[in-house]
């Protein structure tokens, strides 16, 4: 028997219905109604956040980390465009948030009313789907299909916006769950194409220096395992995009470390030497591939991605697959193994072992381990790739870590080893710095008593530190390691090598906080470290049970002088790298 | 290359807006536009014309595809198809002109659809190759007013784009 409920009580109910526990969100006029739902009800916990875009990364590091959809609730007007720079970053990097955003009331939309902004329309071309509430009795329908779309197929944001006549609570309706969602117009792909899987085999089996090139797809589509399962079948080298690392185990020999622009200087010389590139859930995003035209010459390519729009945008495919990455890497696995039981030989083993001797070779001169990798520490100050190591040991590398956008982030994803899908989670499509904090706060809750650390930059920290006081209010243990530069040091960098050494704009020494007394002020606990030998030490304090139950905040003054190396030559091949600073000769500089 | 596209797309609010707004963001030029909705008053039919290799026309069917609205998508000119454009045309129609236009329209098997003391407004239709001969067939000068409908196409034979 249906319920008699407002629509703003249906659309409570209908998040309920679909399994949602927390909601990120800030109140305001448009959504009063909403809220007054909310306060009547227990099963969905509020959490009251301090800036609607804190809210969207919030619900976007829950949904990365659990694979369930992530909830969002604003008001109008200032509230929605607040939360849009966090639905661009799910847009990019294809995280299934549903934003739903308060509305004038339908009568007034278009006369400039209080608080109005067209929502749909400034969110258009950063959302997956996005729907205008006409009247309340749509609210179960267009929540059910919300949900399908953002999470099924290639995944992605979806918003909701909610006029405020459509949550009157002085109206009532029947109140049914919808049982399922059809969309003509809409249907993912459920498996690869058979004919293709055979194709992609053969090439792969025929491979004599092969590549596998894995991607944020793997993770968003559960494939950790079946692509683990093929690439040991096969023993063939694997690389993960910045997205993508936890894909494959971090410590894992057969693991090249993470390519691209700082990626690892084997991975990209693979790539650019490989006769074959299986990539699978990967995009061939600039950063990655830097100079499409001169990118792996001699490479056979083979993609798998759920999204066609995605295959032969930037790098064309030879042996193009659509379908979701578990299901198509399982089948491809079958047909390899059916392939090897009839024919063992079928794999060019001595070719593989040369090409794994090249990589060797690759990996001894210039791997992240080697002893001349961060040499600009020579006053004795502390370098960021220590201190990210020495999070990894003192996690156990079983923490989430979140991060922001810059040097620090680049650190952390060369330094600390991901062993499991979902561990890591960074804005790698848009680049979102502010990112790293509300983003950990969302893999709290998600994950209470579990170890999350956010390796942020004082830049990226204080793009979103109000936050600090919602940890409080919700008693939420992170780790905040932040790599103090005193600049905005990926920025710095670029204009160190490509502009003479000009720092316009991307220092701020005298003008920081001391972040310690900051921290303590929000009632959080904080350390201040500068020097390597009490690193170890500070880090097993921050991670062990004394700080159990405390947000701890790691002001860790690193070396400023630093660079990310190795670093893609602009406008090269993926061989194109500056590996470490000479000075004067990093000026790579290129005019067009 | 130009290139005729004919989409079915669900005839509700916001969609349309969808289908521009993907080529504006992803920098794919819309030369011509046409739509209304189909004898299934649910679907709303468009042709779109544009320039692009093969490729870029691939992205932009893979992109179109990926709007929830968007049910169908064929590029008309990878195959036989027919496409017309109406066009509305008012022209200054004075003195020995007035004949030359009227003959010139008739050539054209135009029809003059609105009769002023000193003008003409012919209706033609065709496709756009055509249109555009009559508009230069014209005296530059006399022209006052144009107004094409944007190419609306139809694949030939049996084959048809629907559900
Ligand atoms: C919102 C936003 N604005 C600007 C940028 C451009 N940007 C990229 S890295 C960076 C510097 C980041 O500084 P910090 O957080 O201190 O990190 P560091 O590079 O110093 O480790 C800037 C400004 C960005 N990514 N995001
Ligand atoms: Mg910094």
């Amino acid at each position: 028997m249906s319920e008699r409920l407002s629509g703003g009580e249906m659309l409570i109910r209908a998040l309920q219905d679909e399994g949602v526990e927390h909601v990120f969100g800030y109140p305001g006029g448009a959504v009063l109604h909403i809220y007054d739902a909310i306060f009547k009800q227990q099963r969905i916990e509020h959490i009251l956040v301090r800036h609607e875009q804190a809210a969207t990364h919030m619900a976007d590091g829950y949904a990365r980390s659990t694979g369930k959809p992530g909830v969002v609730l604003v008001t109008s007007g200032p509230g929605a465009t607040n939360a849009v720079t966090g639905i661009a970053t799910a847009y990019m990097d294809s995280t299934p948030i549903i934003v739903i955003s308060g509305q004038v009331p339908s009568g007034v939309i278009g006369t400039d009313a209080f608080q109005e902004t067209d929502m749909v329309g400034v969110s258009r071309p950063v959302v997956k789907h996005s729907y205008l509430v006409r009247t309340a009795s749509e609210i179960p329908q267009i929540v059910k299909e919300a949900f399908y779309i953002a999470c099924s197929g290639r995944p992605g944001p979806v918003v909701i916006d909610v006029p405020k006549d459509a949550t009157d609570p002085s109206v009532l309706f029947d109140y049914d769950h919808p049982q399922s969602v059809s969309l003509r117009s809409y249907a993912p792909a459920t498996r690869g194409h058979r004919g293709q899987i055979k194709k992609a085999v053969d090439a792969m089996l025929g491979a004599k220096q092969p590549v596998i090139y894995a991607g944020g797809g793997v993770i968003q589509g559960d494939a950790a395992a079946p692509l683990t399962r093929l690439a040991r079948r096969l023993g063939f080298p694997v690389t993960n995009t910045l997205m993508g690392l936890g894909g494959f185990p971090g410590d894992d020999d057969q693991f090249l470390g993470m390519l691209g622009m700082h990626g690892t200087f084997e991975s990209n010389m693979a790539m650019h030497h490989a006769d074959l590139i299986f990539a699978v859930g990967a995009r061939f995003d600039d950063r990655v591939t830097n100079n499409p035209g001169k990118f792996a010459p001699e490479a056979k390519i083979v993609h798998l991605d759920i999204d066609p729009a995605s295959i032969s945008k930037i790098i064309n495919a030879d042996i193009p697959i659509v379908g979701p990455a578990a299901e198509a890497l399982a089948e491809i696995d079958r047909v390899a193994e059916r392939r090897l039981e009839a024919d063992p030989d079928r794999l060019d083993r001595d070719a593989l072992a040369a090409w794994w001797k090249r990589i060797g070779d690759w990996r001894d001169a210039h791997g992240l381990d080697h002893d001349q990798r961060h040499r600009s520490g020579l006053n004795g100050t502390l370098l960021p790739q220590q201190v990210v190591q020495a999070v990894y040991r003192a996690t156990d590398g079983q923490a989430f870590v979140t991060s922001d956008v810059g040097q620090h982030q680049m650190f952390a994803a060369q330094y600390y080893k991901f062993a499991e899908p979902r561990r890591w989670i960074n804005s790698g499509g848009l680049g979102t710095m502010g990112f790293g904090l509300p983003a950990a706060m969302g893999v709290q809750f998600a994950h209470p008593g579990r170890a999350v650390a956010c390796i942020t930059g004082e830049g990226s920290f204080m793009m979103n530190m109000q936050e600090l006081s919602t940890c409080m209010q919700y008693a939420l243990p992170i780790k905040i390691i932040n790599l103090n530069n005193q600049a905005l040091g990926m920025v710095k960098q670029w204009q160190d090598m490509q502009y003479g050494g000009r720092h316009s704009h991307s220092t701020y020494r005298d003008a920081l906080p001391d972040f310690k007394a900051l921290t303590e002020s929000f009632g959080h606990v904080a350390y201040r470290i500068d020097a390597l030998a009490e690193l170890d030490d500070v880090m097993a304090d921050v991670f062990g049970p004394k700080h159990k139950d405390d947000l701890v905040f790691v002001d860790a003054h690193i070396d400023p002088e630093e660079h990310v190396y190795p670093m893609a030559v602009k406008g090269g091949a993926m061989d194109d790298m500056v590996l470490e600073r000479i000075d004067g000769r990093d000026d790579i500089r290129e005019d067009v | 290359m130009r290139r005729l596209l004919a989409i079915l797309l669900e005839n509700e609010a916001g969609a349309l807006s969808r289908v521009i707004g993907l080529f504006a963001q992803r920098n794919y030029n819309i030369e011509t536009l046409s739509v209304a909705p189909t004898e299934d008053p649910t679907l709303s039919r468009l042709t779109l014309s544009t320039e692009g290799d093969e490729n870029r026309i691939e992205q932009i069917t893979k992109h179109l595809n990926r709007l929830i609205e968007v049910v169908k998508v064929v590029d008309l000119t990878d195959g036989d198809h027919i496409e017309r454009e109406l066009m509305m045309i008012k022209v200054r129609a004075t003195g020995e002109v007035r004949d030359e236009i009227k003959r010139a329209s008739e050539i054209f098997r135009g029809q003059i659809i609105d009769v002023a003391r000193d003008a003409y407004t012919i209706q033609l239709t065709g496709t756009s190759d055509k249109l555009d001969a009559f508009i230069r067939a014209m005296d530059e000068a006399n022209i006052l007013e144009v107004v094409r409908s944007g190419v609306s196409g139809v694949g030939r034979g049996e084959k048809i784009l629907s559900l």
